[in-house]
C-alpha cells in the first residue's frame, strides 16, 4: 500500500489517483484537496477504500472510477457523488443531504437513518435497504433501486422514499422477505409485481393513485436522466405503494 | 502501517479462488486479496487452506501439527508412530515475518494408517479418531490440518503477514481459501485462528455461531471433541458428520446448517416441503444460529454460505474457469479486476464450485 500520494488541482478541479492506496491517506488526500478550494474531485483507481466523502459537506462533486469501500458518503452533507462501477456496503449511512448515484450495483445496509438527500442505483441493491429511514420538515430521502433489492427493505422505516424498479430482475422477487417490517413512517413505491407473502403485516399496500404518481414522477424522470433509460418504459407499469398500517407497529408489543 | 488504536467496528474477511479446471495457481493471490482487507481483522489470527499442494503425496495423509509446549512432539510422535507408518516428518518452512509472533513449534507428517490398526474403521475415520484423541490428551499438541493432497496454513497475526511467514507463494493450489480474524468473544491464538479442518474440510468463517453449544454437544455424540475454542470449530466437524459419515447431498447438508424459515417451508412444493420438514426435524442439533458468512472447500470443490437472514455480506464472481468468493467485491477485482459475472449471493443459498470432474466421493 502506497502511503502518500499527491493530487493535481487546476480551476478547483482535482484529480487523486487511489491505485493501492489505504483509505486513510486517501482521505487525507480528499480533504486536503477540498481545503485547498478543490470542487470537483476525480478519484481513479478505487478497490475497496472506506469512508470515502464521509462527514463531506458543500457543494462538492466527486467521481469515483472503481469499486469503492463500505460506508461511502455516511453522514454527508451536500455534495454529488458518481460511482463509476460497482459499490460495496453502507452507503450514505445517516446522510443528510446530497447525491450518490452508482452506475452498477450496490451491497447491504444502503442509506440506514438516512435523513435527507438521494442515492440513485442503476442495478441491484442488497440486503437492509433504508432501515429507518426518517423524514423532518423539508428533509425526505429518497433511495431508488434500479433492479431488485433483498430481504428487509425499509426495516423500521420512519420516513423519506424508497423506489424499486424490478429492472432486469428476470422472474426474480423484486424484494426479499420481511419488507416494512416495522415500518411506521414513509413509502416503499415497487414497480409491476410485487408478492404478499414478502410483506409485513406492518404494511398496507394499495395501487398507485394519480398523486401517488405524481409524488414518483421526479424520481422517475431523475433515474431516467441518468441511466439514460426511456421514461416511458418505467411510466407504463403499475406501482404498489406501500405504506404503514400504523405508526405504533410495536405499540402493543409489552401489553398484556 | 497504520497504528490501529481506534476502535475497530469491522468483522472478520474471508476470501477464496477456485480453478474449476484444477489450474494451480500460486499462493501469491490470495495473499494479496486477503491484504485488501486487512481492516476487516485486526491481527490476532490469519489463515490458509490451500488443495493440490502436495502432488507428490497426494495418497498420504498431511498432519500439520502445533506444539505448545517443550515435550509436546515427543509425546505425540510416539502416539503417530504408534498409529501411522510415517513417511515423511519434517518442520514446516517457515521465514521470520514481522507482524507474526513467535508461536507453536511446526511440524508436519505425511502418514499411512498402519496395516490392521483401523479395524473395522475406514481409513478416514480412524485419522478422526487420532486427529480428536491427539488434540484433547492435554499434551500441548493440535493437528490444524489432516486431509489429503491439501494443507492449512494459520496462526497469530494479519492474515497476509501469516500468509508470508508460511511462504505461501512456493505452493501452488487449485483452491485458496484465506482468513483475516477478529475475535470477538474467544481467545486470539494460533489454533484458535480459521480455517478449521478436518481430513479434506477446511472452513473459514465471518460472524458468531451462537448455538455453538449445542452444536458441539451434538457432535460429542458422535466422537467429535472441540478443542480449538473457537465457534467455527463445529462447522468443520458437521460437514465431516452430514456429508462424508451420513452421506447427506451437499444442498441437503447445506439446508440444515443454514435451515429455510417454517414459513418459506410452508410455501414450497409437496415434495420440497417434506424434504426440508424431515432435514429440519433429523438435523435441528446441526442448525447453526447466529450470523454467518462462510466458505468451505473439499478435495472436489468449494461452497460459500451465509446465514438465512445475511447478516454477514458474501460477494461471488466467475471468471473463465475461477470462481471467487471474498467479504467484499474489492477483494475479488485485487485479484480478478475484470470478472465476467459479479454477483450478490441470497442468504442460506449455497454457491457450490465444482472441480471438473469434482464430487463428494473424495471425501466420503
Amino acid at each position: 500500500m502506497r502511503e502518500r500520494q499527491t493530487f493535481t488541482l487546476r480551476e478547483g478541479r482535482a484529480h487523486l489517483p487511489a491505485d493501492n492506496m489505504h483509505y486513510r491517506p486517501l482521505n487525507e488526500l480528499v480533504h486536503a484537496a477540498v481545503a485547498r478550494g478543490a470542487t470537483h474531485l476525480r478519484v481513479s483507481g478505487v478497490n475497496g477504500q472506506r469512508y470515502l466523502a464521509d462527514g463531506l459537506r458543500g457543494d462538492l462533486a466527486l467521481e469515483i472510477e472503481g469499486v469503492p469501500g463500505n460506508d461511502l458518503a455516511a453522514f454527508m452533507d451536500g455534495p454529488s457523488v458518481e460511482v463509476f462501477g460497482n459499490a460495496q456496503d453502507g452507503i450514505g449511512n445517516t446522510m443528510n443531504s446530497g447525491l450518490v448515484v452508482v452506475h452498477g450495483s450496490a451491497g447491504d445496509v444502503i442509506g440506514y437513518g438516512m435523513r435527507g438527500g438521494t442515492i440513485l442505483i442503476r442495478d441491484h441493491a442488497g440486503y437492509r435497504v433504508g432501515i429507518h429511514m426518517k423524514e423532518y420538515a423539508g428533509s425526505r430521502p429518497t433511495i431508488v433501486v434500479g433492479g431488485r433489492a433483498g430481504a428487509f427493505l425499509g426495516e423500521y422505516m420512519a420516513g423519506g422514499l424508497i423506489v424499486v424498479l424490478g429492472l432486469g430482475a428476470g422472474d426474480r422477487p423484486l424484494v426479499g422477505d420481511f419488507c416494512g417490517t416495522g415500518m411506521h413512517g414513509g413509502t416503499i413505491a415497487v414497480r409491476g409485481r410485487l408478492e404478499e407473502a414478502h410483506v409485513s403485516p406492518h404494511v398496507r399496500v394499495s395501487e398507485a393513485t394519480d398523486e401517488d404518481r405524481a409524488l414518483l414522477a421526479p424520481q422517475l424522470e431523475a433515474y431516467a436522466e441518468r441511466f439514460e433509460v426511456p421514461l416511458a418504459l418505467l411510466e407504463d407499469e403499475r406501482y404498489w405503494m406501500l405504506r404503514p398500517a400504523s405508526n405504533r407497529p410495536y405499540g402493543n408489543k409489552y401489553a398484556i | 502501517m497504520y497504528d490501529v488504536t481506534a476502535r475497530n467496528i469491522s468483522g472478520c474477511g474471508l476470501s477464496a479462488l477456485m480453478s474449476e479446471e484444477g489450474r494451480r495457481v500460486s499462493g501469491e493471490a490470495i495473499i494479496s486479496s486477503i491484504a485488501l482487507l486487512h481492516d476487516r481483522g485486526n491481527g490476532m489470527g490469519g489463515g490458509f487452506a490451500a488443495y493440490g499442494i502436495y502432488p507428490e503425496r497426494a495418497e498420504d495423509y498431511a498432519l500439520h501439527l502445533m506444539y505448545y509446549r517443550p515435550d509436546s512432539r515427543d509425546r505425540t510422535e510416539r502416539i503417530l508412530d504408534d498409529s501411522f507408518d510415517v513417511r515423511l516428518a519434517e518442520p514446516i518452512p517457515t521465514r521470520p515475518v514481522e507482524g507474526v509472533p513467535a508461536g507453536p513449534a511446526l511440524w508436519r507428517y505425511f502418514v499411512q494408517p498402519r496395516p490392521g490398526r483401523a479395524g473395522t474403521q475406514s481409513k478416514d475415520d480412524y485419522v478422526l479418531s487420532l486427529v480428536m484423541r491427539i488434540n484433547s490428551e492435554g499434551i500441548g499438541s493440535y493437528v490444524f490440518s489432516s486431509g489429503k493432497n491439501m494443507g492449512a496454513f494459520k496462526g497469530l497475526g494479519y492474515a497476509e503477514d501469516v500468509g508470508r511467514f508460511y511462504r505461501l507463494e512456493e505452493y501452488e493450489g487449485y483452491i485458496w481459501i484465506a482468513h483475516g480474524r477478529f475475535p470477538t468473544n474467544t481467545p486470539g491464538w494460533w489454533a484458535g485462528a480459521h480455517p478449521f479442518t478436518l481430513l479434506d474440510w477446511a472452513v473459514v468463517h465471518n460472524g458468531e455461531i451462537s448455538s455453538y453449544g449445542g452444536n458441539r454437544r451434538y457432535l460429542e455424540m458422535f466422537g467429535y471433541r472441540c478443542t480449538m475454542q473457537t465457534d467455527t470449530e463445529v462447522v468443520a466437524y458437521l460437514l465431516d458428520l452430514l456429508i462424508r459419515r451420513h452421506g447427506l447431498p451437499l444442498e441437503a447438508a447445506t439446508a440444515a446448517l443454514a435451515a429455510p424459515f417454517w414459513h418459506r417451508i410452508a410455501a414450497m412444493d409437496k415434495d420440497q416441503q417434506a424434504l426440508m420438514t424431515a432435514i429440519r426435524q433429523v438435523y435441528a442439533p446441526a442448525l447453526l444460529n447466529g450470523p454467518f458468512a462462510i466458505v468451505f472447500a473439499h478435495a472436489g470443490g468449494m461452497v460459500g454460505l451465509s446465514d438465512r437472514i445475511k447478516l454477514r455480506p458474501l460477494v461471488a464472481a466467475r471468471k473463465d474457469d475461477f470462481l471467487f468468493l471474498a467479504s467484499e467485491e474489492a477483494a475479488i477485482r485485487l485479484m480478478c479486476p475484470q470478472p465476467d459475472l459479479v454477483w450478490a449471493p441470497e442468504a442460506g443459498e449455497p454457491v457450490v464450485g465444482w472441480v471438473r470432474g469434482g464430487s463428494l466421493e473424495g471425501v466420503r
